[in-house]
């Protein structure tokens, strides 16, 4: 902490970071320059001419889009309602206590997203086939809900863990029940931390395509609907509305959560 | 006061609560059963679903699956073809886990060391972005990026440059027809995609070591690149080994990004999806599912005891 020159940085490790960010950044700024571009058939650069006009065609005259926006919008809710109650009582139960099994379990929640989403995926419809289950809205929500809990588990086992047991403690020595000290002094601290978890899972499931094309049938999600159009593209700068439409609606809950978490470090009931 | 807490207390919600706080397994075993329920029935049931289905075989007559077990599905993926296959894809992913672990690093180094205050916040904020930001379209941009008439031809010309990209793309194994069409288009994706999942388990990592370690290695006569080598590389390890599961997985598994950017030559992933799908032969998909998972198996245990999941 006291070296000062410690903070000067080399200038070769200060070029290769910012390159770095820069090799992150750069592509998405091409879906929106391509969002603008007359030409629709071919992906030119430079863009021989701008306009607007897409963000219209988009709007008014391709109904095709509205359907899968609806079902994505709908599973994505209901899938983050449901991660939200199993990964906030899993995050519970395996923060607090030690027993035997217990690493294995927390393995457990996280395998959906350790193994390749195909997995998943396949495994899901062959358990459908083998049950003989129709495909529907609820056996995407069921993928999706699937991998969602351990987003949300995540992000509650890391604010269990810093909650601190005396305050717990204090208020069931004020008389409190389990389910006011729940309502009244867990809940409070790791409402943002639920919050930010939800709003994760929900950009996540929105977004998901893999799992998606083994649970959905002939049902068409807006990542399935983009993946569609990517292989047989239509109006190209349409894809790019949307594109910059879905980019929007996942980054918003991103940075939404950022914020909850980042508030969250001060009001963690740490005493000092 | 002992008697009047005692009198609140009365009433279901207490009788409950002294339950719970006399036996306080009960309380994780009551949280604990609707997850994992969720979890052991849906997932790993389906696994075990999936996984039955591999001792399966098809009839090549009839096209239908017979439901007798059998090893021969299993001996099908050591065919030529579906072992290139397989090769093909776990070269892929230890070439795209190598990458990405170089690109990571400086950024999850300058992040964890000299990052202070606002810069850290954007660092952050600049690597989870991408991370969580939508997989199709960034996949997508690439397209757009990597298309024949799109940003790098135009730049390669500007620069006069031309001869460089052709020279590249007339390479054996990796070229093809332009840049969309080929292993390296491909290769580039995959490191784009996953570079964030290696940089923050290394961040993690870094951030961990102790400043007083480095300051000892100084003052015990190391120079900089002998404190690196011998004290922050391997205590970053964990971290990039951490973050290695996640680029060797989804590299093993994913189908999309070698359809969208990519030659006609298969990967696993690709290879799943059609047997199951077109070819409708569940058994063999299921067994070229198996090898992804038995490779993460051990891959898993390996991280495990080189520390990685203390990071994750």
């Amino acid at each position: 902490m006291s070296s000062k020159a410690n903070r000067t940085t080399p200038l070769g490790l200060r070029i290769s970071a910012i390159a770095g960010l820069l090799f992150l950044h750069l592509p998405l700024a091409l879906i929106f320059l391509y969002a603008f571009t007359t030409e629709e058939k071919s992906f030119e650069f430079p863009p021989p001419g701008l306009t607007t006009k897409w963000f219209g065609v988009a709007w008014t005259s391709r109904p095709d889009i509205w359907p899968p926006l609806y079902l994505s919008l709908q599973v994505a809710a209901i899938a983050t309602v449901l991660a939200l109650i199993f990964g906030t009582l899993a995050a519970a139960a395996l923060s607090r206590a030690r027993f035997f099994g217990r690493e294995t379990i927390s393995l457990l929640f996280v395998l959906p997203i350790a193994l390749p989403g195909i997995i998943t995926g396949i495994a899901l419809r062959s358990a459908f086939d083998i049950m003989s289950i129709p495909f529907s809205v609820w056996t995407i929500i069921l993928g999706h809900a699937t991998f969602c809990i351990v987003v949300v588990y995540n992000n509650a086992v890391a604010r269990f863990r810093r909650l601190n047991g005396n305050l717990v403690e204090a208020s069931m020595d004020l008389g409190a029940n389990s389910f006011q000290t729940f309502r009244h002094v867990i809940l409070p601290q790791i409402g943002t931390a639920l919050l930010a978890g939800g709003m994760l899972a929900f950009a996540l499931s929105f977004d998901e395509v893999i799992v998606t094309t083994f649970t959905a049938g002939q049902q068409t999600t807006l990542p399935i609907w983009m993946l569609s159009e990517l292989i047989r593209p239509r109006q190209r700068p349409v894809t790019n509305v949307v594109a910059v439409f879905v980019f929007i609606v996942t980054l918003l809950p991103i940075l939404a959560a950022y914020y909850l978490t980042r508030e969250g470090e001060h009001t963690g009931g740490s005493s000092k | 006061m002992t008697t009047a807490v005692a009198e609140r207390q009365r009433g279901i919600g207490g009788a409950i609560s002294d339950l719970f706080f006399a036996r306080p397994q009960l309380v994780t075993f009551l949280l604990l059963t609707p997850p994992l329920l969720w979890i052991g029935v849906v997932y790993i049931g389906s696994l075990f679903a999936l996984l039955l289905q591999s001792f399966y075989s098809l009839d090549d007559f009839s096209g239908l699956v017979v439901h007798e077990f059998t090893l021969s599905t299993y001996a099908q993926l050591f065919e030529a073809s579906n072992a290139q296959i397989i090769l093909r894809t776990v070269t892929m992913a230890a070439l795209v886990t190598v990458a990405s672990a170089i690109i990571a690093f400086p950024i999850a180094y300058y992040a964890a060391r000299y990052a202070r205050g606002w810069t850290k916040a954007l660092f952050y904020l600049a690597v989870m972005m991408p991370l969580w930001s939508s997989y199709l379209v960034k996949v997508y941009a690439w397209k757009l990026i990597l298309a024949k008439e799109g940003i790098i031809t135009w730049f390669a010309n500007e620069l006069h440059l031309r001869w460089l990209l052709d020279g590249i793309l007339a390479l054996p194994v990796v070229g093809g027809p332009s840049l969309s069409f080929s292993y390296l288009g491909t290769f580039l994706v995959f490191v784009y995609i996953w570079l964030p999942y290696m940089i923050l388990p290394t961040q993690a990592a870094l951030e961990r070591v102790p400043a007083n370690f480095i300051e000892a290695s100084a003052d015990l006569g190391a120079d900089p690149r002998q404190t690196f080598r011998t004290v922050i590389f391997p205590l970053a390890l964990p971290g990039i080994v951490a973050g290695s599961i996640f680029t060797f997985s989804l590299t093993l598994g994913d189908y999309i990004i070698p359809q969208i950017v990519g030659n006609s030559r298969l990967m696993i992933g690709q290879a799943v999806y059609t047997l199951q799908g077109t070819a409708g032969n569940i058994p063999l998909a299921a067994a070229f599912t198996v090898v992804p998972m038995l490779i993460m198996a051990v891959y898993l245990w390996m991280a495990k005891r080189m520390g990685a999941f203390d990071v994750l």
